[in-house]
């Protein structure tokens, strides 16, 4: 059993502790995503944020979007944030939440001072940000200050007896440890829900889990749906691995979170968990970049990303570790993956070894080791929309 | 021990799945069940890629998958003993 119990992260003002040290500049909305662009471009050492929101959203939606731009800046693998936006009151908002956090964070509008002048403005903040930022050191914290995130993608049968498995041995070995994990795929738990539900924690965590459930079936899936899903969900690159129905692909999905560990929480989506350590689960859309980005939100630092077909995507502030079992996969695209555990399809690698191939891994990435997807520059960025614009 | 070929999740399931690449009709599979670490031998009837499924056992239209022990959906069309199960054969009960 893996045996390192700390990691050097950087802890921040609120306590948490990131694995990654970003000066990040972030659009507000859609328009100001230019200006954020320059800025970044402007100062070495910052990082932009562009996504497609964040004009004439109203209600539910509205909230979801406040509540992502306010957790990704406030993620602790944010070190200082500059939020742009094209009016001063809702960028203001979103400044205000981020400095709950304590961090560096300064906010700059558009309007009456046009692109050119803010963008100088705002460089000027984030070169400062930047010097602060880079003065920050490591420092050595319990492996318990890691907030671990999972989702899979691109799966197949190998996922289901290979990739997904291990990131349950991890769960089962490190949430003990008193981390925090979240899980999520709503509609990718379809014919294991009843599963999924025995999960829970207690019997009231369990019916909010089949409530967030039933929702998502009545109103994404059967309010919107032409014909059954066959053609989405399974993807095609899951029936090209093998896998043949929704009920396969779900039951192959909750491997992830183990054998032992229960959900303690059933998180709305970029929400934080708020009942301390342990596993939480997190209503979320099963499109890999949605997902992420909506974990990375909710202050998730690290994330364990299993897949069987090679899913290559990646997040511009949570670093997304691949693991696979498919040999293939190894194969033909072996720089997409950081974790390889085919050799538990050839009876080789146990789980538990496997396990903790893939925590050391962890250890590795939050002592600053860059992941394939970083390395190969992706950084997918992708706000969940919840309905049509006002 | 040697490398298995197919790989079945449960004692009650009626599929396994192909962890090997190439195998070819009338290939013999080392089959091994991960619940137990039991094993078995199947011939495989058709040519199936890596991470497709192959049936167990007979199986005529209507009959469920059992695939972790669990319901995965129904035969839309028999399926023979060694041959392949995806989507021109089996689809789901949900949707």
């Amino acid at each position: 059993m893996s045996t390192q119990n700390t990691f050097m992260g950087y802890r921040r003002e609120n306590g948490r502790v990131g694995v990654r040290n970003y000066v990040a500049i972030l659009p507000l909305d859609d328009i100001s995503n230019a200006a954020c662009e320059a800025v970044a471009n402007n100062i070495q050492g910052t990082i932009a944020l562009p996504h497609a929101y964040g004009r004439l959203q109203f209600g539910e939606d509205l909230d979801l979007h406040f509540r992502t731009m306010i957790g990704t800046g406030s993620n602790p693998n944010v070190a200082a944030c500059v939020v742009i936006g094209i009016e001063p009151v809702w960028t203001q908002k979103v400044v205000d939440g981020i400095a709950a956090t304590g961090k560096p964070v300064a906010g700059f509008a558009i309007e009456k001072n046009g692109d050119i002048t803010t963008i100088a403005e705002a460089s000027r903040k984030a070169k400062e940000f930047v010097h602060w930022a880079t003065e920050r050191q490591r420092e050595e914290c319990d492996i318990s200050d890691l907030w671990i995130s999972t989702k899979c993608g691109e799966s197949d049968t190998t996922s289901g007896i290979g990739s997904n498995p291990t990131v349950g041995n991890m769960y089962d070995k490190l949430i003990p440890k008193g981390i925090c994990g979240v899980f999520g795929e709503t509609s990718e738990l379809t014919g294991a829900e009843h599963l999924c539900a025995k999960r829970a924690s207690t019997a009231e965590v369990a019916e909010k889990f089949m409530k967030t459930f039933q929702a998502y079936q009545d109103e994404v899936i059967e309010a919107h749906k032409t014909t059954d899903l066959s053609d989405s969900q399974p993807t095609k690159g899951n029936i090209e691995g093998g896998l043949s129905t929704i009920e396969e692909k779900a039951f192959g999905n909750l491997e992830k979170i183990g054998k032992k560990v229960s959900f303690v929480d059933v998180l709305g989506p970029a929400e934080e968990p708020a009942k301390g350590p342990g596993l939480y689960f997190m209503d979320s859309s099963s499109a890999a970049a949605e997902c992420v980005t909506l974990m990375a939100a909710g202050g998730f630092v690290v994330h364990a990303f299993p897949t069987g077909q090679g899913n290559i995507i990646g997040n511009p502030i949570l670093p997304v570790i691949k693991i696979t079992a498919n040999p293939r996969t190894m194969r033909t695209m072996s720089e997409h993956i950081d974790v390889d555990v085919t050799g538990i399809l050839t009876r080789e690698l146990t789980m538990d070894q496997a396990g903790d191939k893939l925590i050391d891994m962890i250890i590795k990435t939050s002592n600053g080791r860059m992941t394939a997807a970083e390395a190969l520059g992706h950084k997918e960025f992708v706000m969940t929309k919840l309905y049509r614009s006002a | 021990m040697s490398i298995p070929k197919l790989l079945v999740h449960d004692k009650s399931d009626n599929v396994g799945v192909v962890v090997v690449e190439g195998l070819m009709a009338g290939d013999e599979m080392f089959c091994i069940v991960t619940e137990d670490n039991s094993d078995f031998m199947l011939t495989a009837k058709q040519d199936v890629p890596i991470g497709h499924k192959v049936a167990l056992k007979d199986l005529k239209e209507g009959d469920t998958i059992i695939k972790y022990g669990e319901d995965i959906g129904r035969v839309i069309s028999p399926i023979g003993t060694g041959e392949h199960v995806h989507v021109h054969n089996l689809k789901t009960k949900r949707w």
